[in-house]
């Protein structure tokens, strides 16, 4: 401890902030509330409700409702057959390999895709924030992948690689037929993917780019790190954040693949996805027993990843700091 | 206008933690108050609870004589000036000053005689068009001047109004601010954590720490009969400089030698709890060059020069004392104070602070011979902080 | 000089790789029935009777019409019921507030096709199967996490002590809200409509798997039904110069709030 002069005032510069960053929180207040505080109270639940209304009622009742249907033997074509069943469509969906394979497209699709998206998003990103030249135009056309409908796109795909007609099909492989190929219709479609949604994964990344300071930058130039030293030492880590929020919508959103796959194959020559068959049992097969177990299959699926995430990187959930006002 | 009373105000959160602990103020009408302290006092909470913005725990608060405890913000009949100013931006200069006219329903009419009036008095009348963005950091303090004085209501609350202006600025508005609240003669609650601007704008000065009023007084006399340590070290710039002091057979044992004992100390040392370990503190202005002032009565010693700083009407010299000591008595107060100055990060500072003559000689390098004046120490309890010169005083009336 | 050169290239290739497909789909749909299969990038004869045959079609016209109704009228909801609550996210404090946010959350990441067996199913028996409400009502629902996120990210924005001053100024917390955060609200809410409207215009899964005819059917879905004027007829042309059509607003709104869209969309992802 010290005993000697001291000047006050000279370090108060946090003094507001330290002071406002708790107001009035009060959730278990026992005191009786002000005239103010419950009007607050009242008004917050007031604005909030029809949305959680909607939300919940267009969500959590469906998806009850679908794990009672996945419970019988249901299907609009037989329905005098429908009875409850217990766990027997679980068995059926669970034992059948166009759903283990669809499952495995699935997944391919979306590991194959959102790592390749994460470096193009990551170059797309730098690109973005840090052109000289151009930057309107740059950002103009990264959106228009992610504004244009995802069907458009698959077609113009589609056509891309139609023999005869398109002009990747006849550059890269004029004699064959890419998309009625396994392998070449699905690296097709993680393409199609891949050009669809790099643009939101980089606009993700440009805003993490956003919080690295240039000062930051700067200091570590002058230390003497390299360029790409200044992008692993420096950048990624403060980018860290930004990134797994990047990479846990991204993966979500993949697992959902249906629109690319039912316009370029529909899902011919086992290229389909877990939407693709959960779909074509429902609509087409008009079975809601089987339909509704699977939907019920994809909801868990996306469940554990999404708990595996958050688990394992902890803070990945954006707004999940409570949404407290700042 | 009126009168504020905060009788037994408190301020707790749900998780526990109480910003504020049951304060007692009563601010007169028409009168300027400043509360100051370091961050973290309570002191902004303080003024939001008057301001509405923020609810009050439990105690009373009366504006004017009246409960206002559940009042809402809008029925209080107060103004206030933001850190930030909070213009809104969406709107021109005219249209935030008119308002809290507007929403209080007045006469179109008169909502542009009152606005252009106290544009007339803040001198923004030329600005009364733009929008906040085109307008520069005191035009923008102005205007939210002008937003509070349209409505003349029964008080000022003001959030460290100035604190965003450059340091030539703020002395600038700062008189302004004195002015016009004289002129307006309105009850003002001004909260600031520089004890500069509290000294020269209020007429009474209340000194927070952790959510407890300290002192309340007018400046000279919180500079002058700091209750405590605290107070001591918070008012004043340079601060006043502490030592370790021991009582050792009618002698103060201290860094600069052994002090005699003058009738005023010996007064209160001869108190029976009197504890024989103190704290001492000295204001720079009570040294002087001992050369200037032969002949007084007084203490001499003689100290290694480190450092001089020429401010043309006097010198700040820093002496090579060792004002730690061996056995340095602890107390939370100075730790407090030194971890606001941030001394927390800072390399431990040693050394007096001594500010003297323009005439004085002192070198750098060189040993000084200082003087000091024994009849403006105060001595301190280590382990509470109390002021014990100022209880001998007091108590002699 | 060298760096620009550098960056220019750079830039080259992202605009390339960004339009090839867009142009791509535009250049199928200017091409006469003969010229269409020749696999050429740029049209050899040029002709606008794709575009013609598209719009003489009801299939087309009545799609369109559905499209824009049904992702106007849901974007509308949206931005109404999202900017209530993300207001109240950001500025007010009452319990069941985290609540709200977690579960919009999980709606953001919620697999849609596990909505549309039951969807399916519910909608049948209430009426709402291959009617407008029947798409609107999931449509609302998955824009309101993308919009309560945007707006709240926008909501921060704003100074939390304009909110103060106004109720200091006189104003009810309601009073606060319309007259001083609302206008400063308003390029936030339009930025939050674009993105919300991109999203209803775009999807494929809820409009195919929950309509059954023309009645509600969007273009993404008419388009996958597209079949020529005559059953032997190659519908390539026709669906191309459909694809250009809905591709229109999207860059119209790309190119026009470009800024926005960018910043709507990283202010709404980063901190929520």
């Amino acid at each position: 401890m010290s005993i000697g002069s001291t000047t006050p005032g000279a370090a108060a510069a946090g003094e507001q902030t330290r002071e406002q960053v708790r107001p009035e929180r009060a959730t278990r207040r026992k005191k009786p509330l002000s005239e103010g505080k419950r009007q607050e109270r009242r008004l917050g639940w007031l604005l909030c409700a029809p949305a959680a209304f909607v939300m919940v009622a267009v969500t959590a009742y469906p998806i009850l409702y679908s794990f009672w249907l996945s419970l019988q033997r249901y299907d609009l074509k037989f329905p005098d057959e429908r009875e409850f069943v217990w766990f027997e469509n679980y068995v059926t969906v669970l034992g059948n390999g166009y759903w283990w394979s669809a499952f495995g497209v699935t997944m391919l699709i979306t590991v194959v895709s959102v790592v390749i998206e994460l470096v193009l998003g990551m170059g797309l990103a730098l690109i973005m924030h840090r052109t000289l030249i151009g930057r309107g135009l740059v950002r103009t056309s990264a959106l228009i992948p992610y504004g244009i409908v995802t069907v458009v796109a698959a077609f113009s795909w589609r056509y891309a690689w139609t023999p005869g007609t398109g002009y990747l099909a006849n550059l890269v492989s004029p004699e064959g037929a890419p998309l009625t190929e396994r392998a070449s219709a699905l690296a097709i479609i993680i393409g199609a993917e891949i050009w669809k949604t790099t643009p939101f994964m980089a606009l993700l990344l440009m805003a993490g780019l956003a919080l690295v300071p240039d000062d930051l930058l700067k200091a570590a130039s002058m230390d003497g790190a390299s360029a790409w030293q200044r992008f692993v030492r420096v950048m990624l880590p403060v980018m860290k954040p930004a990134i797994l929020v990047a990479l846990l919508f991204r993966t979500l959103d993949a697992l959902r693949v249906f629109d690319n796959i039912y316009v370029l194959t529909a899902g011919a020559n086992n290229t389909s996805s877990v939407s693709m068959i959960a779909y074509n049992n429902l609509i087409r097969g008009l079975n809601l027993g089987i339909g509704s177990t699977m939907s019920v299959l994809i909801f868990l699926t996306v469940a554990i990843i999404a708990f595996v995430f958050v688990k394992l990187f902890g803070t990945a959930a954006p707004g999940s700091d409570d949404g407290s006002k700042r | 206008m009126a009168d504020i009373v905060l009788d037994k105000v408190t301020k707790s959160y749900p998780d526990g933690t109480v910003a504020v602990h049951g304060i007692d103020l009563e601010i007169a009408d028409g009168e300027f108050i400043i509360l100051v302290g370091p961050s973290g006092c309570g002191k902004s909470t303080t003024l939001n609870m008057i301001a509405g913005l923020e609810d009050i725990t439990s105690g009373e608060l009366r504006i004017g004589g009246q409960r206002v405890n559940d009042k809402a913000p809008k029925d209080r009949d107060i103004a206030m000036v933001f850190q930030s100013y909070a213009l809104y931006p969406n709107m021109t200069v005219r249209e935030n000053m008119a308002f809290p006219l507007r929403l209080a329903k007045m006469d179109k009419q008169l909502i542009n005689q009152k606005v252009e009036e106290a544009a007339r008095v803040l001198e923004l009348t030329s600005y009364l068009d733009r929008k906040p963005a085109n307008l520069s950091g005191g035009q923008r303090q102005r205007v939210a001047m002008g937003r509070a004085i349209v409505r003349s209501p029964k008080a000022f609350l003001m959030d460290e109004p100035l604190s965003n202006l450059d340091a030539k600025l703020r002395v600038q508005m700062r008189t302004q601010v004195s002015r016009l609240q004289k002129q307006l003669g309105t009850t003002t609650v001004y909260v600031t954590h520089d004890q500069t601007e509290a000294m020269t704008l209020g007429d009474r000065v209340v000194v927070m720490r952790a959510g407890y009023i300290q002192q309340v007084g007018d400046p000279q006399t919180l500079y002058d009969s700091p209750v405590n340590l605290f107070v001591a070290g918070f008012i004043g710039s340079p601060a006043m400089n502490f030592l370790p002091v021991t009582l050792e057979s009618g002698l103060l044992r201290s860094p600069l030698g052994d002090l005699p004992l003058s009738d005023r100390l010996g007064s209160v040392l001869s108190a029976a709890d009197a504890p024989r370990k103190l704290i001492m503190g000295i204001r720079p202005e009570h040294f002087e060059d001992a050369r200037l002032v032969e002949g007084t009565d007084g203490f001499t010693f003689t100290a290694p020069v480190d450092l001089v700083e020429s401010m043309g009407s006097d010198k700040y010299v820093y002496l090579n004392v060792d004002t730690r000591g061996g056995d340095t008595p602890a107390s939370t107060d100075l730790a407090e104070l030194a971890a606001d100055a941030g001394g927390a990060d800072l390399p431990e500072q040693n050394g007096l602070v001594t500010r003297l003559s323009a005439e004085s000689r002192v070198r750098e390098g060189a040993d000084a011979r200082v003087w000091l004046n024994l009849d403006k120490v105060h001595l301190f309890d280590p382990s509470t902080g109390t002021n014990l010169t100022l209880r001998e005083e007091v108590a002699a009336g | 000089m060298n760096a620009k050169l550098k960056w220019g290239l750079l830039d080259a290739i992202v605009v390339v790789f960004a339009l090839v497909p867009v142009l791509w789909i535009v250049s199928l749909s200017f091409k006469t029935t003969a010229t269409l299969t020749d696999g050429n990038f740029i049209p050899r004869d040029w002709t606008l009777e794709n575009y013609r045959t598209i719009f003489q079609t009801d299939q087309f016209v009545r799609a369109l019409v559905n499209s824009i109704g049904i992702a106007l009228i849901s974007t509308v909801i949206a931005v109404v019921l999202g900017t209530m609550a993300a207001y109240a996210i950001s500025r007010l404090d009452f319990p069941g507030k985290s609540l709200l946010v977690g579960v919009s959350l999980l709606i953001a990441m919620f697999p849609q096709v596990s909505l549309v067996s039951p969807l399916f199913d519910i909608e049948r028996q209430a009426g709402l199967f291959d009617t407008w409400p029947g798409l609107i009502l999931p449509y609302i629902t998955f824009a309101l996490p993308l919009a309560i996120y945007t707006l709240s990210a926008f909501f921060k924005q704003i100074p939390w002590d304009l909110e103060k001053a106004a109720k200091m100024d006189g104003a009810t917390q309601a009073e606060a809200f319309r007259k001083v955060i609302a206008p400063l609200a308003a390029p936030g809410v339009f930025t939050t409509a674009i993105l919300v409207f991109i999203f209803c215009w775009n999807d494929f899964l809820f409009a195919i798997s929950l309509t059954s005819t023309e009645q509600s059917r969007t273009v993404p879905v008419a388009l996958s039904f597209f079949t020529g004027a005559s059953q032997f007829e190659d519908p390539t042309g026709a669906i191309s110069a459909a694809a250009v059509v809905i591709t229109i607003p999207i860059i119209l709104f790309v190119l026009f709030f470009q800024k926005r869209i960018v910043a709507g969309l990283t202010s709404g992802a980063v901190k929520g």
